[in-house]
């Protein structure tokens, strides 16, 4: 079971209550009628599918129903930080130090 | 007419003769569910005669009246059936924005009671109930079925289900009352 910090409720909350929503930061095209059939299909369906870290959509479905973003890696399955919707791509410091924070966050964490 | 067919009208499960656990339907109340926006949170709080808690998890008890805030944007609120219908007075005369739906009749309420309740708890909800503050409540799944838990107490847990998955979750709640009992 993962123990996955919505950003909304700032607490630690199990797996179950949370439901997978794909790849974050993927904007859809301000004019979709001006794009070309193959420009539309990837938007709609190429993603990068990395190994390793991935910036993917999760929604906290029974909490507080909210989406956010989070950063997962794909290999180890350990959530490296998250982050409201609507934020921008934290960089890598930012998440190195989201990192470190959460270990020492975990000992007084509330459910 | 539909407390009727309250499906768990009047049971109790009576836990075991340590009395550490007992189970029983709570008493019906009404229930509402309020969309606000956040900044409103003050005149939505007046027309609701408690104030509203302002983080989520958070829950403001005050003259029989109960408010939990769920979402950024949501509450749950709690008031004995008699008051029902002057808070829909109130808030249709509020000026904000906002969404107040009755939910008393979505929703049954449960007591865990006693020493062992948050034993019984653990058995189908998967985060640490020993280290939930008192006074706060969340919504979150139990084994299958989305309920609101909230902590009345160190020893006294509510539990508001759905009607439809009351059954589910009583029935689940006496199978762990008897492991419990037996020592299991």
């Amino acid at each position: 079971m993962l123990l996955i910090r919505c950003p909304y409720c700032e607490a630690e909350r199990p797996e179950v209550e949370f439901t997978y929503a794909g790849e974050a930061h993927i904007a859809r095209p301000t004019n979709p009628s001006v794009l070309s059939d193959d420009e539309w299909r990837d938007f709609l369906f190429i993603r990068s599918n990395p190994r390793g870290r991935h910036f993917e959509r999760w929604r906290h479905m029974h909490g507080c129903g909210r989406f956010f973003n989070a950063v997962r890696d794909t290999v180890t399955d350990k959530f490296a930080m998250t982050y409201r919707a609507g934020a921008p791509r934290p960089s890598d410091e930012e998440i190195a130090l989201a990192a470190t924070s959460a270990a020492t966050r975990a000992k007084d964490a509330r459910p | 007419m539909l407390l009727a067919n309250h499906p768990l009208l009047g049971k109790t499960i009576p836990g075991d003769t340590a009395s550490r656990l007992n189970i029983r339907a709570a008493d019906d109340t009404a229930r509402f569910s309020l969309r606000i926006d956040p900044a409103a949170v003050q005149s939505a709080g007046t027309a609701f005669g408690a104030p509203l808690p302002t983080r989520i998890g958070g829950m403001v008890e005050a003259g029989g009246r109960t408010a939990l805030q769920l979402g950024p944007d949501e509450w749950m609120l709690m008031a004995p059936v008699a008051e029902g219908d002057g808070i829909v007075d109130a808030f249709s005369a509020l000026g904000e924005t906002h969404s107040l739906v009755d939910v008393g009749h979505r929703e049954v309420g449960i007591l865990v009671e006693g020493e062992a309740a948050s034993l019984a708890l653990r058995s189908a909800i998967a985060f640490d109930i020993d280290a939930m503050p008192v006074g706060t409540g969340c919504r979150t799944i139990f084994d299958k079925a989305q309920i609101v838990l909230i902590r009345e107490d160190k020893t006294r847990f509510r539990i508001e289900v759905w009607r439809s998955f009351a059954d589910h979750v009583w029935g689940l709640l006496q199978a762990v009352s008897r492991e419990i009992a037996l020592g299991i």
